[in-house]
């Protein structure tokens, strides 16, 4: 971005449920995403000239919600895709390409309804080769790999990854659109069934249809429309592995691409961790709050897991985290990110179900494939 | 079904190696970088004079999970995961073969050797064992 804030979010909402919608299309659940956030913002398709969205092209999306964009974008590199959608959508944006850019998710993972199409692992690929002959049967056995390692290397207990999703249950137990909304305990989550050794079902992230949307404008616009702005103050990205090849990753335990990220996004918006009141970090499983929080800076290699396990980070704690639940008890579609950035957005706005009081900054972390790419977005209700 | 990998005219000499049970690396002859997976050029400088080598097969345990869910195709039983880290350098996903596929028998580090799973006529697998036998 060419200044802090330069641009905001003017319009967000969800699909009208999230969980189990078998009588909506794939297509159809980005066009609801997309239609709720341009009511939000008040706005029309003949108002929007910039969109970006995953799994279905940007110019069928635009075409099927009747815009005529001159801006596209269509970044598929996993679940934290939309968080960079958002990164370029504003760059896109400061340089004159487009003035008002809808961000589309949308995603029937669950009942499949005419999509949707993933092209994450093609024949011939080196997740074709080197990954898929070893018989990974999803992300619960293949994002999880390094877990075991992670746990030896910083004395990291079972009971204490278990309770990264007894934090989160806290906070679904007062969100009424969680999928998961009872108040778990580690040993609850401890006896469920054993999905990929050491992760059990409880660990894993829910499997939802649903979607999201989001309007960006520029914050000389922003005041003009119905919503207060949530302006954009620093954003980052990196990669380091092919989507499915998580053994290319150079340190699993202290990744590289992760500390770049977040170095991005701190050093544009002018902030550290100790400014950050809300944070969200894409979980698809209990082990990526952890790394998420020491890769992006709150705390020390190896802290994470305590941290959580003594309640910083439920109800309460001084660090909000994943305060809509997580992908572990709110839903997950597949991807996620859009979803961690519509909390953000809620809790920077005041409006979320289980609102932090005196949000004023929120970070937002998400993973691409497993583990081979993140993005990272820091938003705030103040225009610096 | 057992899946089946696509070999690619840029991989054909790892899976060519592979029939004939020698597990093929490749190494920079500008910086002496060793990598994994094969491609034709090194990743970290960009030079087109790599050499292919046999690798020892030698590797420690680097982290796994036990799937409990195996895939259409596979036996029901839960079976390992893993990363391994090869004796020169890098890390690939691969099984842990020929001890119980349980927390106690897999203990991190421990050393192991490659051998081959056949999944047809052109493809075997490099997958890894307990190296006590071995060495
Ligand atoms: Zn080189």
């Amino acid at each position: 971005m060419k200044r802090r804030g330069s641009i905001a979010v003017v319009g967000a909402a969800e699909t009208d449920n999230i969980g189990v919608i078998p009588d909506t299309s794939n297509m159809q659940l980005n066009a609801e995403a997309a239609l709720n956030a341009m009511r939000d913002a008040a706005l029309q398709p003949r108002d929007i000239d910039g969109i970006a969205c995953g799994y279905v092209s940007p110019v069928d999306l635009a075409s099927y919600l009747g815009i005529y964009p001159t801006w596209y974008e269509g970044t598929s590199i996993g679940g934290c895709s939309w968080i960079n959608m958002v990164r370029h959508a504003a760059a896109a944006i400061d340089a004159g390409y487009c003035s008002t850019v809808l961000v589309v998710h949308g995603e029937s993972g669950r009942s499949r309804v005419a999509g949707p199409y993933y092209g994450h692992v093609e024949p011939g690929s080196f997740g074709d080769q080197f990954a898929n002959p070893y018989g990974w049967s999803g992300a619960a056995s293949m994002f999880t790999l390094p877990v075991l390692r992670y746990m030896s290397e910083f004395k990291v207990s079972e009971e204490e990854l278990a309770a990264v999703a007894v934090a989160q249950s806290q906070w679904a137990a007062q969100n009424p659109r969680a999928m998961k909304r009872d108040a778990t305990t580690i040993d609850a989550v401890l006896s469920s069934p054993m999905i990929a050794y050491p992760f059990r079902r409880d660990m894993c992230c829910l499997v939802a249809d649903g979607g999201a949307a989001l309007v960006l404008t520029s914050a000389d616009r922003a005041r003009d429309f119905p919503k207060p702005p949530v302006y954009i103050l620093g954003s980052g990205e990196a990669a380091e592995s092919n989507v499915c090849s998580i053994a290319e990753v150079r340190d699993l335990l202290r990744p590289e691409f992760v500390r770049v990220s977040a170095r991005q996004a701190f050093h544009s918006a002018g902030l550290t961790p100790a400014d950050i009141d809300h944070v969200m970090i894409y979980d698809a499983f209990a082990h990526n709050p952890l790394q998420g929080l020491e890769g992006l800076g709150f705390l020390d290699y190896g802290e994470a897991a305590a941290f959580i396990a003594a309640g910083h980070t439920a109800p309460g704690g001084r660090l909000p985290l994943n305060t809509n639940g997580g992908g572990l008890r709110y839903a997950h579609t597949g991807s996620y990110g859009m979803f961690a950035m519509q909390e953000s957005i809620r809790q920077v706005r005041g409006e979320a179900p289980a609102q932090v009081r005196g949000v004023r900054t929120s970070l937002c972390h998400g993973w691409g494939g497993f583990y081979s790419a993140c993005a990272t977005l820091i938003l705030s209700n103040e225009q610096p | 079904m057992t899946h089946l990998p696509l070999i690619t005219p840029e991989t054909r000499h790892f899976w060519e190696g592979a029939g004939r049970g020698e597990l093929l690396l490749q190494q920079c002859g500008d910086c002496g970088h060793v990598y994994f997976p094969p491609r034709p050029f090194c990743p970290r400088c960009a030079s087109k004079n790599v050499k292919v080598f046999a690798a020892s097969g030698r590797a420690t345990l680097y982290s796994y999970v036990i799937n409990h869910r195996p895939p259409p195709g596979w036996p029901k039983e839960p079976f390992s995961i893993a990363i391994v880290a090869l004796a020169e350098g890098p890390k690939m996903v691969s099984n842990i073969v020929e001890c119980p596929q349980t927390p106690d028998a897999l203990a991190l580090d421990m050393p192991l050797t490659v051998t081959f799973k056949k999944l047809s006529d052109e493809i075997f697998v490099p997958v890894f064992r307990p190296a006590e036998r071995a060495s």
